[in-house]
């Protein structure tokens, strides 16, 4: 491989890294760290890399080193944390120069191609989550039940047909308000008591933790721009669930008349 | 002591339910499995400082205490496992975001309470500034103190 055949590599590496870090929920300034990280590691004095929430801006080129210029757009997707460990770890072998590069090519595509856990432990989980979380909030274990099987039936819905096939919003407005349908159906046959445990454990699910958590931390670093949009995706998620809930509501009192919950 | 009027056999479930449930958030985030005995453990105990703290204080106060006690342990298990300080600060957050204030927020505005609505929201709102004034000013201090015990 020649001289800038190799810088060439080192800069797509070290996008590749970032990418792979950004779209699975990782923090500005990982991001922007790592991918110096292994620029400067393998040499790479001149590169110089700008990161936003959803793309990663990649040049290099003085009088020594080539010039090279990429931008990545990275689409927002779903948090997978093992994945942001993974870069973490590799950054860290990098670092005390365990790997070359052709190493680290081949460890960035394991990685990328890790699988996510599968569906259907994914819904259990919801489903347990959801049971735990109303009973946090004041349910009993009827409450817990219910709440276990709006959680699995919501995952379903989220997995199935809202991530897959509808806009953020639209796929919100409809978890919500399936949750509330839901909850509202086991409250009046009365196999739950406690509606408000009940809605809990469904729409804690859909709380935005990871663009909350970030757009805060991303904020207190100095990252204004991504943390503003990551802050403003969660707001917008918080405010579907409260107009999902309030839509289901509303239909739910207008179809019987006014019946109070 | 209004410390001791939390029933100690309810106390013992709802931090269980905590340790549970932020397991489950952990493993819907995608993260590693080596790590989940960390994140229900960091849960458990931030749900704990909460409810210990609520009766005495405001759901405010109690979630920033709560999110204090979260951060320094995320950050003591980051730097002894060598990961990324967000696999235990994100499940373990989730338990005290104000999923509840939402809920009644949309509750009473459906049920045209419109006072009580702009009372939970603005409880909500108050909550969430507590996550962000402890996840600002735990993170201010320094890396090293976190470092405490550790052999180089």
């Amino acid at each position: 491989m020649d001289h800038a055949q190799q810088e060439r590599e080192i800069l797509l590496l070290a996008l590749k890294a970032g990418k792979i870090l950004l779209e699975n929920g990782a923090e500005i300034f990982r991001v922007e760290e790592t991918v110096d990280r292994i620029c400067r590691h393998y040499g790479l004095k001149s590169a110089s890399a700008f990161v936003l929430s959803n793309g990663i801006f990649l040049t290099s080129g003085d009088e020594e080193e080539t010039q090279f210029a990429k931008v990545q757009q990275i689409p927002v997707n779903n948090a997978n944390l093992s994945r942001v460990t993974e870069v973490n770890d590799l950054s860290r072998r990098i670092e005390a120069g365990e790997c070359s590069l052709a190493e680290v090519r081949r460890e960035l595509e394991r990685i990328q191609s890790m699988p996510d856990f599968p569906p259907h432990l994914q819904i259990l989980a919801a489903g347990a989550s959801g049971a735990c979380f109303s009973i946090m909030f004041h349910g009993g274990l009827p409450d817990a039940v219910c709440s276990f099987f709006i959680g699995v039936l919501l995952y379903l819905y989220l997995l199935k047909i809202g991530k897959p096939h509808f806009s953020k919003i639209v796929c919100n407005i409809l978890g919500s308000a399936w949750v509330t349908a839901m909850s509202i159906f086991c409250y009046r046959l009365g196999l739950g008591h406690h509606l408000e445990a009940m809605m809990i454990g469904g729409i804690i699910l859909m709380v935005p933790g990871v663009a909350f958590t970030n757009a805060i931390r991303d904020v207190a670093d100095g990252d204004y721009i991504s943390g503003s949009v990551r802050m403003l995706d969660a707001v917008l998620v918080f405010f579907c669930i409260a107009l999902g809930v309030g839509c289901m509501m509303t239909l739910y009192q207008t179809v019987t008349g006014g019946v109070l919950l | 002591m209004t410390l001791f009027s939390v029933n100690l056999g309810y106390l013992l479930v709802q931090t269980l339910a905590a340790a549970i449930g932020t397991v489950g958030f952990s493993l819907l985030f995608g993260a590693p499995m080596r790590y989940y005995a960390y994140c229900a453990l960091i849960g458990a105990t931030g749900w704990f400082f909460y409810l210990i703290a609520l009766p005495a204080s405001s759901s405010a106060i109690a979630t920033f205490i709560a999110t204090v006690v979260v951060i320094l342990m995320s950050r003591w298990y980051a730097v002894r496992k060598r990961c990324p300080v967000t696999i235990f600060l994100i499940s373990g957050i989730i338990p005290l975001v104000p999923g509840a204030g939402i809920y009644w927020a949309a509750y009473y505005m459906v049920t045209e309470e419109f006072a009580m609505a702009s009372a939970k929201g603005l409880e909500a709102c108050k909550v969430a500034v507590a996550i962000v004034l402890g996840i600002v000013f735990v993170f201010e201090l320094p890396q090293r103190l976190f470092r405490i015990g550790l052999k180089e």
